[in-house]
């Protein structure tokens, strides 16, 4: 495998992986609270049992989640060796608060886990709160330094080095709040539909006991998410116009630019034609969309050399597939809170879509970071540093991936097959 | 060097050390579940997991902080040492992975079955590999090419591996009672004599193979003075059943080995390995320094809670 790509797709594998235990890093305890806390507010003993199978869950979801972010950390040093260099004293402030703020959850999980018996049961609940604001804290952390990739701020660049650093600027860059925003909000909606899917599931293979408790305070979670991803989707694409005009140049499939440009809603680009084909376009929509002006510019692809597009194709289609995703997981989100909230009993239509509601959640989250990597190549400091510039001349890159995609897919498996276990064992209430 | 770009070393030497001390009683803890044997095999493995539950990811974090306070603070070194180090590193790295994952599959929930034994396995090669790896890297760094694979890295990589072995043993003294306290009462008094001799081992390839490190050890004989030492107080007190003293002097002897190697080192890490020491801008290290400050207000507390809650449990043979 070619050097460089096997270095990008070890990164975006261990990304990509990362990325599902961080989600659920950030959105399971917000439910430990809300199951722990149901159960000592109502005494409905079905909550407890909930919430102590899914702390085991926790447990095992974070020890995974735990190495895969040591997996990132060390990767940043071995793949991305001239990155480090070039970004560490500009950007590592985030990382090193990220560190403490996984540390503080890493104790408090800890007391958690093995603190059942220890503590009161107040005393207990109330340990979930820091593991939650801690989870929360480092998404917010390394989705800033993140964001820097694609907004660099805080810093010139005199002889080729960067210099007059300013670390905090350099962190709150024009990025941050739509990236923070929106990528919180994907991983509460990614657990919390995934949560709703799997307990509708196992509803409908006739397993009731917990099922519909779950199932109702994750959608109740879900709801309210959704609509709040949809605003801040808008916010985040216009300002993508604005600011990562090339980015949202591939995303939209906008080749040319132009004024009063259309949106294109699905389509496949045909790069050597430079078009989207069987798109379906509203005309001047872009346009509105990004400028509240039907007869605005929008930058195309052709406004950088060819060398600076990102992949269109991936990008285009991965932002479709998010947005896709998340029109209708809106549309399932109001199916619950308009008509099946108040019913006792469910259609099995709506539990079907329940559970494809799930998927649909963990597309949009993987698809989105999708669009925001691949839609910042060919750079790895957006303008100033090329991703191919920064890799490891370290050897045998080829056979790092296959190795570690080897035991990423082990851990995938067994985690999955340890997971159902746990549910299982659960079964009886206690 | 500037105070700022020191106090920066400091914390990245203080990680180290921690790493080696609580992460280092972690694998530790992963060689004597591996090595278990005799009619308790399954009580120690109980004991080592009781003892290692709540805090094995918190103790892992201070490799996390290492690395994260070399990138932020000393850019150049970090991304030096991951070209020059790139093979024992990755190593490392997967044997963390499979660490934490063998952690996570060898719970109550898959007890009795070949998941667990098969994780066992991998959790035990992986507690073994890793420090081995580390040592080696860390001695790599001490010869002029970074060469981990010369006798004396692998001597440096032994004797990671059986410091880790020694720490967990006792530990476990102190968490355990009657037979199993015995049990790791016997591993600690046996091995602590083999860290002396592969210590000893390496100190004497560092000075045949010419390691630019034997050339430190001027500078360095306080530490490894008080290294050997603590070493020694440490199989006095264990043979004596004076298991919390023992503790502290193996804690000591750790933070003394890590010192030592520091002190041998350091006037050779800027010029003779060309291993400049070249700081990030000096406002990153300062606000680091600010951060470090920060959080570790609220770390202490959290860490000191952690521990009263759990560092009370004993287990019974």
């Amino acid at each position: 495998m070619e050097h460089l790509l096997a270095a990008r797709a070890q990164m975006g594998t261990s990304l990509a992986f990362h990325f599902i235990f961080s989600a659920l890093g950030i959105g399971l305890p917000l439910f430990m609270i809300l199951v722990e806390g149901l159960y000592l507010k109502t005494g409905d003993r079905t909550y407890y049992t909930l919430a102590r199978t899914w702390s085991k869950m926790m447990a095992a979801l974070f020890a995974i989640g735990a190495v895969s972010g040591t997996a990132i950390a060390f990767e940043l040093g071995l793949l991305w060796p001239v990155f480090m260099q070039y970004a560490g004293g500009i950007i590592g402030i985030p990382f090193s608060m990220e560190g403490f703020a996984f540390f503080i959850e890493a104790i408090f999980i800890g007391i958690y886990l093995y603190g059942w018996e220890r503590l009161s049961p107040r005393a207990h609940w109330l340990c979930s709160f820091p593991i939650a604001l801690g989870g929360a804290a480092s998404g917010f952390f390394v989705v800033c330094a993140n964001a820097w990739m694609a907004t660099p701020a805080g810093f010139r660049v005199r002889n080729g080095a960067p210099v007059d650093v300013h670390p905090f600027v350099a962190m709150f860059n024009p990025a941050w709040k739509t990236e923070v925003a929106h990528t919180l909000l994907a991983a509460y909606i990614f657990v919390a539909f995934g949560i709703a899917a799997i307990s509708a599931f196992k509803y409908l293979r006739g397993e009731s006991y917990g099922t519909m408790h779950a199932m109702r305070v994750a959608l109740a979670v879900g709801a309210i998410a959704i609509p709040l991803q949809i605003i801040t989707g808008d916010i985040s694409a216009r300002f993508d116009a604005h600011t990562e005009p090339v980015k949202s140049a591939a995303m939209e499939g906008q080749f040319k630019t132009q004024a009063g440009a259309p949106l294109r809603i699905g389509g496949i680009p045909e790069v050597s034609q430079e078009r989207v084909l069987y798109a379906i376009e509203i005309p001047k929509m872009l346009s509105v969309l990004g400028f509240e002006n039907p007869n605005a510019v929008i930058q195309g692809l052709d406004s950088v050399p060819k060398k600076f597009w990102p992949p269109v194709v991936f990008t285009h289609l991965s932002f479709q597939a998010m947005v896709g995703a998340g029109f209708t997981l809106l549309f399932i989100a109001a199916w619950w809170f308009l008509v099946e909230r108040r019913r006792n009993a469910h259609s099995r239509i709506f539990l079907w879509a329940v559970v494809v509601s799930g998927f649909l959640g963990f597309i949009a989250m993987e698809c989105g970071w999708m669009v925001t990597e691949e839609g910042r190549q060919p750079w790895i400091v957006y303008g100033y540093l090329l991703t191919r510039d920064a890799v490891t001349p370290s050897p045998g890159l080829g056979f790092v991936f296959a190795g570690f995609t080897a035991m990423y897919l082990l851990l995938a498996a067994t985690l999955a097959w340890l997971l159902i276990r746990i549910d299982r064992g659960a079964l009886e209430p206690r | 060097m500037t105070e700022p770009t020191f106090l920066a070393l400091l914390i990245v030497l203080v990680c180290i050390a921690l790493y080696a001390l609580l992460g280092g009683a972690d694998y530790g803890g992963g060689v004597w579940d591996v090595l278990a044997q005799g009619s308790r095999s399954g009580k120690q493995r109980e004991a080592i997991g009781v003892a290692m539950g709540p805090v094995w990811e918190t103790n892992h974090m201070w490799l996390i902080f290492a690395m994260v306070t070399l990138f932020t603070c000393f850019p150049p070194v970090f991304a030096k040492l991951s070209v020059a180090l790139f093979v024992p590193l990755l190593f490392a790295l997967a044997g963390i992975i499979m660490r934490g994952a063998a952690f996570a599959f060898r719970g109550p929930a898959t007890r009795d079955l070949l998941v667990h034994k098969i994780w066992g396995v991998a959790f035990g090669i992986a507690s073994l590999l890793t420090p081995f790896f580390f040592g080696a890297a860390v001695a790599g760094i001490a010869t002029a090419t970074f060469n981990w694979l010369a006798p004396f890295s692998i001597a440096v990589g032994m004797l990671a591996v059986t410091l880790c072995a020694q720490l967990a043993a006792i530990f476990l003294c102190a968490e355990t009672r009657h037979q199993l306290q015995d049990d790791f009462r016997l591993r600690a008094l046996i091995v602590t004599p083999l860290v002396a001799t592969i210590g000893l081992v390496a100190l004497v390839l560092s000075r045949i193979t010419n390691q630019v490190i034997y050339h430190g050890l001027e500078h360095a004989w306080p530490a490894i003075s008080v290294a050997m030492l603590a070493g020694t107080l440490v199989f006095a007190f264990c043979w004596n059943r004076k298991f919390l003293i023992a503790r502290v002097f193996a804690g000591l002897e750790v933070i003394a080995i890590v010192a030592g190697w520091y002190l041998a080192e350091g006037p050779h890490l800027e010029v003779n390995l060309g291993l400049k020491i070249i700081a990030a801008p000096s406002v990153t290290i300062v606000t680091y320094l600010w951060i470090a400050l920060a959080g570790a207000l609220l770390l202490v507390p959290s860490l000191w809670l952690l521990f009263s809650i759990f560092k009370r449990k004993v287990v019974d043979a």
